[in-house]
């Protein structure tokens, strides 16, 4: 058991890198073909996309337009670009199926000029598979803790 | 006028009078930037703007069962939204008639009553007092039926649309919503039984600006292809056709309208997409053939030319002061609070006809977030361009005016969507509202 979190630590690690660095293509890399990206509304966390509005749902064709909006310069609400720092801890994985459930919570700072910081905490929620042996992201779901998005304004970013 | 020109006299401040300037010589409308900086400016408003307008409260399918109810924030005072036991919709302070603390903690629910946690009185769901430990301490002359839950002075609703005023002989919401109504009519008829609901999920979020500044925004169809490009090459890379005729800033040339009372809305041809019924590549090819059918049962119901109003035009309507219902890309109910002259909050819902299948929803519900809300690929656009104007406020003193003059040398009926005429409706009725007194 222990391993199986050791190596998914050590894949949330790295993909956490690779959001706070905006490497977004190598960020890309880690999702399956049929990956879906996921922040459901505040007031229904345990929602369905299908039925209830969230604040991202995306599948795989809109994530990837999302990440060429976000490296346009264009895309004013992230330009010039956050700066954001994750931290993941409580990392809970189990395999089942060919599929590992991850449970890990995060807090993250976003920070903008003129001293503007807005916190997210909350719980990350992963279904990965694995291909050719490597871990791949096919469901990201960032549910938050805040009864509102509030003073966390928009969620222009991965978060 | 002069004094537009002058930038150094606005230095002071000025009087009601000198916040919105109009000069038809000039074909030149200006409005002072400090209306978005000014607590002064902030505490009119709500005496006289808050107070003396329907302001929207909620809609009649997020309480559709007896004892339904939800609390939110209205005008800045805590409410509560319920259908009581009987059927009656409700609209009342959720402030306890005995020392004022906040009856109802839940965000929504179903109850049999209402129970104060600080000493235990409880009110029925039509807010009438039931019980409280001890109330024989208060004497005979305690008269039960004076402490309930204070009621809005006025509550109605429009095809389900519910608004309240605090302003007990304000003139009917009828009267009020003027020509706003015909535009609230091409939203229901989407509906073949005439029935939207509010969609499960709220987004509710801070943006650091002036609330007039999302009224503005809104509407304000000269800012796309700016602010929203991303979008528009999402859009584009989607296969949705975005070019634009020429001397057109947009690819469909709409309309900028005034609804009087101060409401407003864009009424355009509409070129990406509705669930309600247009495809688009975005959908997918499979979602053809159900469009085509949404489309048919809106010709057979409404005729022709009915069903191409509603389904091949999309709208930006203002209820003035602080609503939106964006008819688009896919439905959305918007309202803003201000909570300081810099910040406002925002609660935003998706709205879509009750009889919807579930590919339908889904559908409507995709659509949704491809533009708008805090996640979309274009609100968050539109929050980083207020917030920006809203620093810019800051130097009002050097910088004072904002301009809004776009296609005011034609007549107020040949007003474009990128034009500023209807936003310049907004302006008026702000004005004339501002300037009686108190
Ligand atoms: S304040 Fe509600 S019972 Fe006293
Ligand atoms: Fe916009």
């Amino acid at each position: 058991m222990s391993a199986l979190r050791l190596e998914v630590e050590d894949f949330l690690f790295h993909e956490a890198d690779l959001l706070d660095r905006w490497q977004l293509d190598d960020w890309l890399a880690l999702l399956t073909h049929d990956a879906a990206y996921f922040v459901p509304p505040n007031d229904k966390p345990d929602g369905d996309h299908n039925t209830t509005l969230f604040i991202v749902a995306d599948d795989i064709v809109r994530l990837r337009e999302r990440i060429i909006r976000l490296k346009d310069p264009s895309c004013h609400a992230e330009w010039p670009p956050s700066r954001t720092r994750r931290i993941i801890g409580n990392v809970k994985a189990s395999e089942a199926d060919g599929e590992i459930q991850v449970r890990a919570n995060f807090t993250l700072n976003r920070h903008r000029r003129g001293g503007d910081i807005r916190s997210f905490s909350g719980e990350y929620r992963y279904r990965l598979r694995r291909e050719n042996g490597a871990l791949k992201i096919a469901e990201r779901r960032a549910v938050l803790d805040a009864e509102e998005l509030g003073h966390m304004g928009s969620v222009s970013f991965l978060l | 006028m002069e004094a537009i020109m002058a930038g150094n006299k606005g230095s002071t401040m000025r009087n009601s009078s000198e916040w919105v300037l109009e000069d038809r010589d000039a074909d030149q409308f200006l409005v002072n930037r400090q209306v978005f900086i000014s607590d002064d400016i902030l505490q009119k408003e709500w005496d006289v703007i808050f107070r003396t307008c329907w302001i929207y409260i909620g809609h009649g399918s997020e309480i559709r069962n007896p004892g339904d109810f939800r609390t939110r924030k209205v005008a800045g005072r805590q409410m509560i939204f319920c259908r009581d036991k009987d059927g009656t919709v409700r609209a009342m302070l959720n402030v306890c008639p005995h020392r004022g603390a906040l009856v109802c903690r839940e965000r929504e629910g179903n109850a049999r009553g209402f129970f104060c946690m600080y000493h235990g009185w409880t009110f029925q769901t039509d807010g009438s007092l039931r019980s409280g430990p001890g109330l024989d301490a208060y004497g005979p002359k305690f008269d039960k039926a004076a402490h309930g839950l204070v009621q809005a002075p006025r509550l109605e609703h429009y095809r389900d649309f519910y608004f309240i005023n605090f302003d007990p002989d304000a003139v009917s919401l009828n009267d009020y919503l003027a020509d706003a109504k015909d535009y609230i009519d091409i939203v229901v008829d989407q509906s073949p039984s005439g029935q939207m609901e509010i969609v499960s999920g709220t987004q509710e979020y801070d943006i650091k600006a002036n609330w007039k500044l999302l009224v503005e925004n809104s509407v304000d169809d000269y800012h796309i292809i700016t602010t929203h490009s991303t979008w528009i090459n999402y859009m584009s890379n989607s296969g949705v056709d975005m070019r634009r005729p020429k001397g057109s800033l947009l690819p469909s040339l709409g309309a900028g309208k005034n609804l009087g009372n101060g409401h407003l809305t864009t009424d355009n041809p509409n070129y990406r997409g509705r669930p309600v019924a247009r495809w688009i590549s975005v959908y997918g090819e499979e979602a053809k053939e159900d469009i085509d059918n949404i489309r048919a049962e809106l010709v057979a119901r409404l005729g022709e030319a009915r069903a191409a109003r509603v389904a091949d035009t999309n709208r930006n309507l203002v209820i003035f002061p602080n609503l939106v219902i964006n008819d688009g890309s896919s439905v959305t109910v918007r309202n803003f609070t201000p909570v300081s002259p810099g910040l406002m909050k925002v609660t935003s819902y998706a709205l879509g006809p009750v009889e919807e299948t579930e590919a339908q929803r889904a559908r409507r519900l995709h659509a949704f977030l491809t533009f708008y809300g805090p996640g979309g690929f274009a609100t968050p656009d539109d929050v980083a361009a207020l917030e920006a104007a809203q620093e810019g406020y800051a130097a009002w003193r050097e910088a004072p005016w904002n301009d809004l003059s776009r296609g005011m040398y034609k007549s107020e009926d040949d007003q474009l969507d990128t034009d500023e005429g209807h936003i310049r409706t907004f302006w008026r009725r702000w004005k004339e509202l501002m300037e009686t007194p108190v």
